[in-house]
Formats: structure tokens, C-alpha cells, sequence
């Protein structure tokens, strides 16, 4: 007999704590564990214009070249990680789909697509409390004025090296490597309880 | 300390990962270079009390190499 193979996301057995947690701040904080995304990891020359042309027509909108900074449309997004490196997210079981469509549009430059999906686990942080909450890890000032809506940054959360995006004025995504979700997620427990 | 990426600003230095002096020139003719020039070139630095330029590499953040000029006895930092 074949066990069947069941995906199980690394935040899964906080996810009641966190709960109780929303319920307790009357919805001043949130944190949700997100689905399982498509995660691609995207590396290419943004000189080649012609090639970002082909790789945002992939994406829906304009692959993001100023440091920092995600672009998204619908479901679908791409998070500035370097220079020539991006990470590209959409909804789960697109990873083969993608893959494809973007290693195509290279049409003979030079780049790579990995699925770098089961890497990162993301978890959103939600509510007035929000900033606060995570300003008791992050040294990255989170002051909408210089990290405001479509800016993401790679950085240390506590010890843990994250990415954090903020979605919105009150909304946060941290994309937090599946060995540190234990860590990260008793922290984010400890952090709150003070 | 805050030291500054040229792609992602100034960061706690907690995010970067130190690479010793920058600007080691390599052996011009490595062929040719005896025993004690190659001794040279791997092991020995200069240590200066004062501008010291040095590489670093974002590795808690995007992971890129660059060079700064630090000075050692304030940690005031210039770019490279
Ligand atoms: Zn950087």
C-alpha cells in the first residue's frame, strides 16, 4: 500500500492559535496562514528591454525594476529580491504553466525560472495593530511614507530572513522559509503578548 | 551601524556578511608569481587605522556583493 502524499503547510498547527488571536484583538490583528502559492524564482538581464517586454506580456504587468518593489495585477505578482532576480506569485498549481510561458518568452537570452514554491510559506498580518506588531522585529522602517503599498524588502524578522511585502495601508505579507515557520510563528505568539 | 546597499539603502549591518579588504590586486603574471608573492596576495592585508576599503555582501537582503571605504576607528562610511 502507497501512503498518499498529503502537502501540509508549515504553519499548519498554529493556525487555531492564530485564530483565537483575531478573535481576542476584536480584529485590530489578524494573522492567516495564506494557500499554497506558485512560487517562481526569476533570473535575467533587466538591460535587455525587449526581453522584460516579452516577460511582463508573461505576467500580466510590468516586471518591477526599481528595487524594492512588486508589481502585481489579479492574483498574480513579482517581488523585486535583486538586480537580476525577481520572485514571481500566483495562485497554487500554476508552477508548470508559468514556468513554461516564461521560459519561453526568453526566446534564446540568457535567464532562468525555478520553482522555488515548497521554499516559502506566507503568512498574512492584518489590521491597525499590524505595523506595531512587527515593528518589534523588523529594523526596516515600516513608515507608509517609505514602505508603502507595492514595496517589499528582504530583511531579518527577529533572526529569521524573510520577505516582507506590504500589500495594502493595513496589510502585510511575510514569505518566511518552511524551517524558520516554527520560529517566526512563536515569535509572532511571544511578540504579541507584550 | 548602518551600512548602505547600493540597491536596497542603508541597512543594520546585522543583514550583511563582512568579505575582507577590497581592491587586493591579483598577481599580474600568476604563472610567474614565486611562493612568497602568491603568500602575498592570499594572506596578507594591510591594517590601517583609518579608510580601509572593504567588501560586503547583502546576504540577509538581496545577496549582492559590493565595496564601501570604512574608516576603522569611526565606522563612518563612504561608498566605494
Ligand atoms: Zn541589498
Amino acid at each position: 500500500m502507497i501512503a498518499e502524499a498529503v502537502r501540509r503547510s508549515p504553519f499548519a498547527g498554529y493556525a487555531e492559535r492564530f485564530a483565537a488571536l483575531s478573535e481576542a484583538t476584536g480584529g485590530e490583528l489578524t494573522i492567516r496562514v495564506l494557500p499554497f502559492a506558485t512560487q517562481l524564482n526569476l533570473r535575467m538581464d533587466p538591460k535587455n528591454l525587449s526581453l522584460v517586454q516579452r516577460i511582463s506580456e508573461v505576467l500580466g504587468f510590468g516586471l518591477p525594476v526599481t528595487p524594492n518593489t512588486v508589481g502585481a495585477k489579479g492574483d498574480r505578482r513579482a517581488l523585486w529580491l535583486g538586480p537580476d532576480e525577481w520572485l514571481a506569485v500566483g495562485p497554487d498549481g500554476q508552477q508548470d504553466e508559468l514556468t513554461q510561458a516564461l521560459t519561453s518568452a526568453f526566446n534564446g537570452a540568457l535567464g532562468s525560472v525555478t520553482d522555488v514554491s515548497a521554499n516559502r510559506t506566507l503568512l498574512e498580518i492584518r489590521g491597525a495593530k499590524a505595523r506595531e506588531l512587527l515593528a518589534h522585529g523588523l529594523a526596516i522602517d515600516l513608515d507608509p511614507r517609505l514602505f508603502g503599498p507595492g514595496r517589499c524588502a528582504q530583511t531579518l524578522l527577529a533572526k529569521a530572513q524573510v520577505i516582507v511585502e506590504r500589500r495594502d495601508e493595513s496589510g502585510f505579507v511575510i514569505y518566511v522559509r518552511a524551517s524558520f515557520a516554527a520560529y517566526v510563528a512563536t515569535w509572532l505568539l511571544d511578540a504579541l503578548a507584550e | 551601524m548602518l551600512i548602505p546597499c547600493p540597491w536596497c539603502g542603508e541597512r543594520e549591518d546585522n543583514e550583511f556578511t563582512y568579505g575582507g579588504p577590497a581592491q587586493v590586486a591579483y598577481p599580474s603574471d600568476p604563472e610567474a608569481a614565486d611562493d612568497a608573492s602568491w603568500a602575498r596576495y592570499v594572506f596578507f592585508r594591510a591594517n590601517p587605522k583609518g579608510k580601509l576599503a572593504e567588501r560586503w555582501v547583502h546576504s540577509a537582503g538581496c545577496r549582492r556583493w559590493f565595496n564601501v571605504v570604512r574608516d576603522t576607528v569611526t565606522h563612518q562610511i563612504t561608498p566605494a
